[in-house]
């Protein structure tokens, strides 16, 4: 019975977190309204979503979020230095294929979303089969270290949030 | 408003405005289409991200209100300046460049661009 009359709850709360914001004050009537949103939209759209992500450990996402939003200021500030002090023939732009240990399409869809967000990286395509992702590195001599590093900091973690 | 918002909020705008300027300035220096993707992706993020924290700290001291319309916009940005990236990206790999410009996928199938998906046996 939950279940059908709240087919996705994550859905449901994002869309209630995102009204409230959307209205920018919080009233009971703004609260009852974003619910009713919550409940239908769900219910009428679950017929799209056979496969639903679960996420295993949300306390997971908000370290997960805390660690990209550092490594986007940290990497901001290396390619404006890259860009700014580096003349052009020294810029070393690489191809960089990493192997993907995660299976889920939503997982992959994180991971090459903050790979493009952390500047000095964009992910272009993934393999076929979906096993690896092709990364464009603006500037570095060292392209395991890269590949190693969005092992280790992204996908491990990635891996505790999508089982 | 107090002083100290408003370095706080100046302080935020001039870091802001510097990320895109610099990002900009890599659109004009940089030589390849996929070395000028990288300045983008650096204007969405710190370039913008500073401007909405100013806004956010400036209508908090103004009214007294936490303003979460920012907090959207960056969820917004997010979201969708990724997958432009990546549309770009591809579409410049299908019309420039070969697998064979590549470095090889390790896997038994190649580049998404260039070769077809394994036959699908899950939810179609």
């Amino acid at each position: 019975m939950l279940t059908r009359l709240i087919p996705h709850p994550l859905l449901s709360l994002t869309l209630v977190v995102v009204w409230l914001g959307l209205v920018n004050t919080f009233t009971l009537g703004n609260l009852i309204l974003g619910s009713i949103i919550g409940l239908v939209v769900p219910m009428l759209t679950a017929a799209y979503w056979p496969n639903r992500p679960s996420i295993a450990r949300p306390l997971k996402v908000v370290e997960y979020v805390l660690v990209v939003l550092w490594d986007i200021l940290v990497a901001n500030i290396e390619v404006a230095m890259v860009i700014l002090f580096k003349r052009e023939p020294a810029i070393h732009s690489q191809w960089i294929p990493i192997p993907l240990e995660l299976k889920s399409a939503e997982a992959i869809t994180v991971l090459a979303g903050t790979i493009t967000l952390t500047p000095g990286t964009v992910s272009t395509m993934l393999a076929a089969d979906g096993s690896a992702i092709l990364v464009h590195c603006l500037h570095t001599d060292e392209p395991d270290t890269v590949r190693d590093q969005i092992k280790t900091r992204y996908e491990r973690r990635l891996l505790e949030i999508f089982p | 408003m107090s002083i100290f918002a408003e370095i706080i909020v100046s302080i935020a705008l001039v870091v802001s405005g510097i990320f895109g300027l610099v990002g900009s300035y890599g659109l004009v220096k940089l030589k390849n289409t996929l070395q000028r993707l990288h300045a983008p992706t650096k204007a969405t993020t710190l370039g913008v991200g500073g401007a909405l924290i100013g806004s956010m700290i400036f209508f908090y001291a103004k009214t007294g209100h936490i303003s979460v319309h920012e907090l959207l916009i960056s969820l917004f940005l997010f979201l969708t300046a990724p997958i432009t990236a990546n549309f770009i990206a591809k579409a410049y790999l299908a019309r420039n460049m070969h697998q064979k410009d590549l470095p090889p996928t390790d896997g038994e199938f190649g580049w998404s661009v260039y070769d077809d998906p394994p036959e699908a046996d899950t939810d179609r």
